[in-house]
């Protein structure tokens, strides 16, 4: 890493703390619920934009991540283990999932993901013993850090942003990895990828599995911060939304889920004023976005900077790397 | 026995309507590899369409239709393919997939916002008399329904197989590069798909929101059901798409039931997974070599 960008992320990270100190409770929250969200996109991220797969089922993930962590924390089960199994189940499911689904390549994950996350939803409503049901489950406890109680929505935020961070790490690290450089040279071209002795069906999988744990535990996190749970909050129109992200922001792009996610979050607020029209603005402007730069803001920021550098080539790798 | 035919007829009405949407899904798959997220919400705008007519403009019933299916040809046919699909197809299919997801979000908010949250009642298009056969009793607005929506996917069969333009329209599919060697007009045999789809669409909104009444968010279990019902019988098939529908339609009304009011709509997403465990293909397709 070159200095000027080792620069850049310790000026993003004091940026992140101190960006909430004088803020209200409720920014503070929304801006949580930003970190909570970048690190469920970030894992939708992998799954998307660098293995290739459509998953509808993040949304999911994070319930199942919630409702463990909520289910855990309120036996008395300290939160770490609960966080931890959640990416543990995650991973499973994730793998059970994508297993059958992958034999057939092509856009059946999209298909097979899509019916889980109604599934998923049908259980959670129904089995009402263990999940409360349509009523859901309250008043999970936040952790205790170190003896710090993270009660407080500022607390918890700094709590939340050290977990954004580790999930970054972990991140940057998969992608670095042999095991990340397999997943890029599978989406440039999946062929030569193949002849170079990778297994294709099982670097998928195992980009799906882990992007599904990193929904697991963004639901791990989503739990103590709203402290209250239902289905609804993890139907398939959060998977969508939560896809909106990834490709809003710029799929495959490092940084792209967390402006996605940003952009989704933060524009309810500031279109506040448009009151119902919101939603429609927001789809609007998807589809704008979606025709004159397919790679979500980045690629479209590289676009621009590209007019004033003749000789920068667009990236081209989303012709070839999706498949759905 | 007599309550069991009465839950099969009904579940074939109610599937025929799916397989109306479940066709168009698939002749949009192949004709221009779009995945229509947003089919569900194409089946529910046009009933507004008509209600706009009546309510609004002073129309009697049918040429309230009338004007609907014109305007869902335009809007739903014409400036979703010249709009939305056309600037994206070089971009792949995921895009598309987002912009069918934004498209579909935008057509039910803008119905909420503009007409109404509330469910709209819909005027009858049949006598909503009920008849007995075999000691069931079976109503005239099911068989109706499902006569019109076999006349409709029957006529667009022959339409596609006896026709120059639906030969033509085969061809386009199956290979678009060849076909305009040959001289097809692939872009205007593209642009029929479309205009069949919309058509397809008003068809099955204005037989099924009688039933289920006009909502904003119809369009949600709609679209799921059509796009398991394309699944279930062989994306690449239109007889797939409409034994998969009929299907759905079946096992849904079996299912709630035999099963549980609470999981009735597992069932349908149930079948889907099985179909993709053991069948990927769908029921009656055939396998696709092509990548997508």
């Amino acid at each position: 890493m070159s200095r000027l960008k080792l620069f850049i992320a310790a000026a993003a990270v004091a940026l992140l703390i101190v960006a909430p100190l004088g803020q209200g409770n409720y920014i503070t929250y929304v801006m949580t619920s930003w970190l909570v969200f970048s690190i469920t996109a970030m894992g939708l991220n992998l799954t998307l934009g660098f293995a290739g797969q459509v998953s509808l089922a993040q949304a999911a993930f994070m319930g199942i991540g919630a409702y463990v962590t909520a289910l855990m924390t309120l036996a008395g089960i300290p939160w770490i283990l609960a966080a931890l199994t959640s990416i543990g189940v995650s991973f499973a499911v994730g793998l059970l999932l994508g297993y059958p689904a992958l034999r057939v390549q092509h856009h059946f994950l999209a298909f097979i993901t899509l019916a889980f996350n109604t599934l998923l939803f049908l259980v959670l409503r129904n089995e009402e013993w263990l999940t409360g049901g349509s009523f859901g489950l309250s008043g999970m406890p936040r952790p205790t850090v170190f003896g710090l109680s993270t009660n407080m929505n500022l607390q918890f935020y700094y709590f939340a942003l050290a977990c954004f961070l580790v999930s970054v790490a972990v991140m940057w690290w998969i992608l670095r990895s042999p095991w990340g450089r397999a997943f890029r040279a599978l989406r440039e071209n999946p062929v030569r990828a193949e002849s170079l002795g990778l297994k294709i069906r099982r670097q998928t999988l195992l980009a799906f599995a882990i992007g599904s744990a990193f929904g697991g535990f963004a639901g791990a996190l989503q739990s103590p911060l709203v402290q209250f749970i239902e289905p609804n909050s993890f139907s398939l129109i959060h998977s969508l939304k939560i896809l909106l992200m990834v490709v809003v922001g710029g799929s495959g792009f490092f940084f792209g889920p967390m402006l996605g996610a940003a952009v989704v979050i933060l524009l309810p607020e500031l279109l506040r004023f448009t009151e119902g029209y919101y939603l429609i603005i927001y789809s609007t402007l998807v589809i704008v976005l979606m025709v004159y730069s397919p790679n979500g803001l980045i690629g479209a920021g590289q676009k621009i900077w590209a007019r004033f550098r003749p000789k920068h080539e667009a990236r081209r790798d989303m012709e070839k790397g999706f498949q759905l | 026995m007599a309550e069991f035919i009465q839950i099969i007829v009904s579940g074939l009405a109610a599937g025929s309507i799916y397989a109306l949407a479940a066709v168009g899904f698939t002749l949009l798959w192949q004709a221009s590899q779009t995945i229509n997220f947003a089919q569900g919400e194409f089946v529910m705008l046009p009933a507004f369409f008509v209600l706009v007519g009546m309510n609004f403009l002073g129309l009697s019933m049918w040429p309230a239709i009338l004007f609907a299916l014109v305007l869902s040809l335009l809007v739903l046919g014409v400036l979703f393919k010249k709009l939305v699909v056309e600037p994206m197809l070089p971009h792949g299919t995921l895009p598309l997939v987002i912009a069918t997801i934004a498209l579909g979000l935008l057509l039910k908010e803008s119905v909420k916002e503009f007409y109404g949250a509330t469910a709209q009642p819909f005027p009858p298009i049949f006598p909503q008399t009920v008849f007995q056969a075999f000691g069931a009793n079976i109503s005239v607005q099911d068989i109706c329904n499902l006569a019109i929506s076999m006349l409709a996917i029957g006529g667009l069969q022959l339409f596609l197989n006896r026709t120059r333009t639906g030969r033509s329209m085969q061809a386009t599919a199956q290979n678009p590069g060849v076909a305009e060697i040959l001289g097809v007009n692939v872009r205007r045999m593209v642009m029929y798909t479309f205009l069949i789809n919309a058509a397809l669409a008003t068809i099955a909104s204005v037989l099924i929101s009688p039933i289920y009444l006009a909502k904003f968010s119809n369009g949600e279990t709609l679209g799921l059901v059509a796009f398991i019902a394309a699944i279930v019988g062989g994306f690449n098939q239109i007889r797939g798409a409409l034994v998969g529908g009929l299907l759905i339609g079946v096992i849904d009304n079996i299912s709630a039931l035999y099963v549980s009011a609470q999981y009735r709509s597992a069932m349908p997403l149930l079948l889907l997974i099985a179909i993709i465990l053991l069948r990927p293909q769908g029921l009656l397709g055939t396998s696709e070599g092509r990548t997508v």
